[in-house]
């Protein structure tokens, strides 16, 4: 067993974890953020993408000791005050799911997909930004009509923050 | 009633989902979700043999490794007296003998018959102890032979089931031999096609799931779990498993990440967990990886068919005839032998008048994994088959594939075909009209020179299909062997202050049942949509269900729900007659209030239920208190959404890439009560038909190992993949069920493959392309083709 402390949607938190532990096992079994899903063993679907220090990554492939001193965001920790995030309320808006259980991955990945590319999304480039994520329910068309509409709204309040780094 | 209202949030508004907002923030609550206090975690010992006899299994050094709480094998089931897994639909073979079915033990019981079958249990504190445990299990196995091919299986040296010992399950057939063998003879042309439909892993996104709970206090069982169908499962748990009474058993399928039929079915591992959870004394937890989802999981499809059309001088489509044999896999899945029988050759009439049909299906069994309902079970298969054959005689005779459609399509309603089918109602021609507007038919000749300008192949496919949903008239069913009434149940319970909770025997992984369903309901009754909550997916909640599949949560529990609704409305009338000082035949119900005709006296629906509740102004032995009503509904007709699908794309003859440019959809649902959502319905449906086309096929090796087991190797549709679609409708109201609707969900995964497939055939310029039509498959045929045209 070892120790591991991250910030987790801004609170600090520590745990003792067997050492193979991945970060959506430590998220959903020790913290119960239950958001964060497993669909595949291969690192394929994406249901499971958090985002690590500002940038999205896969956390079924994902060490949870590889993270001491991370920053996480999942899911839960999207909406500020109760206030839904812009493409929280545009897959609402647009009907970009069904079941659901994609939707934390495809969500915190379109967020990742505006804070690379910019608030102009065509359609090319968001479904070709999306080969890390898969839908069985939607077939994706409404849920680019999602992330182009998400992403207008992000850049209506503030600019992309990475964008804006680099 | 009206199909159209002009509130915001009735029958016919895209209203915004209601279970979205948990979804979006991620407070869904699925099964794997869920932790029972004290849980403990199972793992399954999976065969990694496809067909071996079981000698020995060797569990003493595995239950001492830590953690482990105990191993279980079939041994376990039979002393405990736990049955097998049921098929639940009766097949007769021709000769009127009925199927011939071998044993299903939920553990292995002396022998595994595929790779994934479920050798023993493994219970422990965490998952990772019980996996490491099942590394130090010896099992000595006895490798037999597999069978693996669907079209050789009945000939095979190897027998998978005694039971059947030419591995076939059914010899069934259906339809009119001799008028079909005579329209034959008299036929001008004559049509042939051999076709494969392809083998398909369904793949919800959320694998399968199980929390099997056991209360000693009360003697009953909790079963979480990842179920279209709590109710059936609660059942099948109950009257044939023989886990507990069913008021002993509780079944809740809470948030279900989607299902396209797989989680229809009663599986070993549910089971196992269920039945665990008393014998280890704690809740046990079972959830699925990937790997073994592909594994286990039931699969769809997997046909091999010879199909032949008939036509007159005049191009009159006079007669069809099929050979099918299907591959049920190793075990009968729960209503799998319905599925190449019933569901599909019933279908084979399309949207065409053709007098006679017959059709001859083979059932056999191979050791692969179970074969049963995947996203519209039967029909797609069948569509596929009499959308091949059309296109291509349309093609042979020279005719425009659109006009040769609209020539022999069913034009009268009602119509009887040659095999069972009442269709009800339907426009066929003014769905194939407005299709060919979308997709601009007109210009498609230029788009393909276009095209040839770039060195690309450009070309297009119909589809027009027909499915049978709203599944199903229980007297029909049962007269053609299942083993069930397909009802569905409703109860709208109104609440003192006029909430209302409506229970519902449908199940929603994905539909959207809590909207649509809400939709209805505040409609009918005038009520803010807020004010109505849906429940589901809860035996101790919803009295019985028969649950979710085959489009028919609208056409038949929305049907229940508006019956139950009508109820309370009339008991209402009774309420407000008394505290209206009126004649319950004086009193309307309209826009959320009873009114006295011919007067200003009116009683809003809330103070209505307030006064039924505290039920001051009437004797409680004239007028039962309360505002509590429910409804059983049972179909009078299965319902025929149809419509025509139109696929354009274009093939680089270089690298075999398809790619499709623009899709038509154009869809005959009936009366729409969300047109947001049927529209999702229909993007996804188009998509998993995209994907058996051009992506996906579940491959077994001549050893009966599983060689695409994971999204590494099994390519499921990605956003890259498809196209933006145009869908449009038409409206035929459902004669059968109050509501006028059709169903919309497997629509698209019905139509979808022949209009791809047929939209390939006509850039390739021939009609050898095999499913899935996969870059490599293209580029031969591509290759074929430019060959040809340069000889010619």
């Amino acid at each position: 067993m070892a120790t591991v402390s991250m910030t987790v949607n801004g609170k600090a938190v520590t745990g003792t974890i067997d050492s193979r532990t991945l970060l959506v096992q430590f998220l959903r079994e020790n913290l119960r953020l239950t958001g964060t899903h497993v669909g595949c063993d291969t690192s394929q679907c994406g249901a499971c993408v958090v985002h690590v220090d500002g940038k999205a990554i896969k956390s079924c492939t994902t060490l949870a000791l590889s993270l001491e001193g991370a920053s996480v965001t999942t899911i839960e920790g999207l909406a500020v005050n109760g206030t839904l995030h812009p493409m929280q309320e545009a897959f609402r808006e647009h009907h970009g799911l069904q079941c659901g259980y994609c939707t934390p991955g495809m969500i915190m990945a379109a967020v990742d997909i505006v804070n690379r590319r910019g608030h102009a999304l065509d359609e090319q480039t968001i479904r070709e930004d999306l080969d890390g994520n898969i839908c069985r329910c939607t077939g994706y068309h409404n849920i680019v009509k999602a992330i182009a509409a998400g992403a207008e709204a992000m850049g209506g309040k503030a600019k992309p923050a990475r964008q804006a780094a680099e | 009633m009206s199909s159209q209202s002009s509130s915001a949030t009735g029958i016919g508004a895209s209203v915004r989902r209601k279970e979205d907002h948990r979804f979006i923030t991620g407070q869904g609550r699925y099964t794997d979700d869920i932790n029972r206090p004290g849980q403990a975690h199972a793992y399954f010992l999976r065969s990694p043999h496809a067909h071996a006899t079981i000698n020995k299994i060797d569990t003493k050094a595995a239950a001492k490794m830590p953690g482990v709480l105990g191993i279980f094998t079939g041994d376990d089931l039979t002393a405990d007296k736990v049955g097998g897994l049921i098929c639940g639909w009766m097949i007769h073979n021709k000769d009127g003998s009925p199927m011939r079915a071998g044993a299903h033990p939920a553990l292995a019981q002396g022998k595994v018959r595929y790779v994934g079958d479920h050798v023993c249990v493994i219970v422990a504190e965490t998952l990772a102890q019980a996996r490491d445990a099942s590394e130090a299990i010896v099992v000595d196995y006895g490798v037999l032979p597999a069978v693996v091919d669907t079209a050789s299986a009945a000939k095979a040296k190897t027998v998978v089931h005694v039971e059947a010992p030419d591995n076939t399950v059914f010899n069934w057939h259906l339809g009119n031999k001799d008028e079909t063998e005579k329209a034959f003879k008299a036929a001008k042309h004559v049509t042939k096609l051999d076709i494969v439909n392809n083998r398909l892993v369904p793949n919800p996104m959320e694998p399968r799931a199980a929390v099997g709970d056991y209360d000693q206090g009360e003697g009953a069982f909790t079963l979480y779990t990842t179920s279209q169908n709590p109710h059936v499962a609660r059942l099948v748990l109950s009257a044939f498993i023989g886990i507990a009474p069913e008021n002993k058993l509780r079944v809740i399928a809470p948030d279900v990440g989607g299902g396209f039929g797989s989680k229809i079915f009663i599986y070993a591992e549910e089971t196992v967990c269920v039945w665990v959870a008393k014998k280890v004394g704690r809740p046990v937890k079972w959830t699925s990886d990937r790997s073994e989802a592909f594994l286990s999981d039931a699969h769809g499809r997997d046909h091999v068919t010879h199909a032949e059309l008939a036509t007159d001088a005049d191009g009159k489509i006079t007669g069809l005839r099929v050979k099918t044999t299907a591959n049920l896999g190793a075990y009968l899945s729960t209503f799998s032998s319905s599925v190449p029988t019933y569901l599909y050759a019933p279908l084979l009439s399309g949207s065409y008048d053709i007098p006679a049909i017959y059709a001859e299906v083979d059932a056999v069994y191979t050791n692969t994994a179970p074969v049963d309902a995947y996203r519209g079970a039967g029909r797609p298969e069948a569509t596929f088959v009499v959308e091949r054959l059309v296109e291509v005689a349309a093609r042979e005779l020279g005719k425009d594939p659109a006009k040769f459609r609209m020539q022999n399509y069913i034009k009268k309603f009602p119509h009887q075909t040659p095999v069972i089918m009442m269709y009800d109602a339907g426009n066929y021609g003014a769905a194939m009209k407005k299709a060919l507007e979308i997709i601009d038919y007109k210009g498609v000749g230029k788009r393909k020179r276009d095209s040839a300008r770039n060195g690309k192949l450009r070309g297009i496919g119909f589809s027009s299909y027909i499915e049978a949903c709203g599944i199903a008239p229980s007297a029909a069913v049962g007269s053609l062997g299942a083993g069930v009434g397909l009802w569905e149940s409703a109860e709208v319970r109104v609440n003192p202050i006029g909430t209302v909770e409506v229970l519902t025997g449908s199940h929603s992984h994905g539909q959207g049942h809590e909207t649509t369903f809400a939709q209805l309901v505040s409609d009918k009754l005038g009520i803010p949509i807020e004010n109505v909550s849906i429940v589901h997916g809860d035996t101790d909640k919803v009295q019985m269900g028969m649950g979710t599949y085959g489009s028919r949560s609208g056409a038949v529990g929305m049907s229940a729900i508006f019956r139950a609704v009508d109820k309370v409305i009339a008991k209402g009338k009774k309420v407000a007659a008394y505290v209206l000082e009126a004649d319950e035949a004086d009193i309307d119900f309209a826009d959320g209030h009873f009114k006295v005709k011919g007067t200003d006296k009116t009683l809003d629906f809330g103070s209505c239920a307030l006064q039924a509740y505290v039920a001051h102004k009437f004797n409680g032995q004239d007028l039962e208190p309360g505002l509590k009503e429910g409804a059983f509904y049972d179909p009078t007709n299965f319902t025929f959404p149809a419509g025509v699908h139109i696929c354009e794309l274009e093939i680089d003859p270089a690298t075999g890439t398809t790619r499709i440019e623009r899709w038509a959809a154009v869809d005959d649902f009936g009366n729409v009560i969300n047109p947001m959502i049927v529209e999702g319905q229909v993007h996804g449906g188009i998509a998993q038909g995209v994907g058996q086309a051009l992506l996906e096929g579940a491959k077994y090796n001549s050893d009966g190992q599983l060689v695409t087991a994971s999204f590494m190797d099994y390519c499921m549709p990605r956003a890259g993949d498809l196209p933006s679609f145009d869908v449009g409708m038409t409206v035929t109201p459902c004669p059968s069920n109050p509501l006028g609707i059709k169903g919309c969900g497997e629509a698209g995964a019905i139509a979808a493959p022949p209009a791809v497939i047929n939209a390939i055939t006509d850039a390739l310029g021939h009609e050898d392309i095999a499913m899935p039509a996969t870059p490599q498959a293209v580029w031969r045929a591509a290759q074929k083709s430019l060959k040809r045209m340069a000889a010619e």
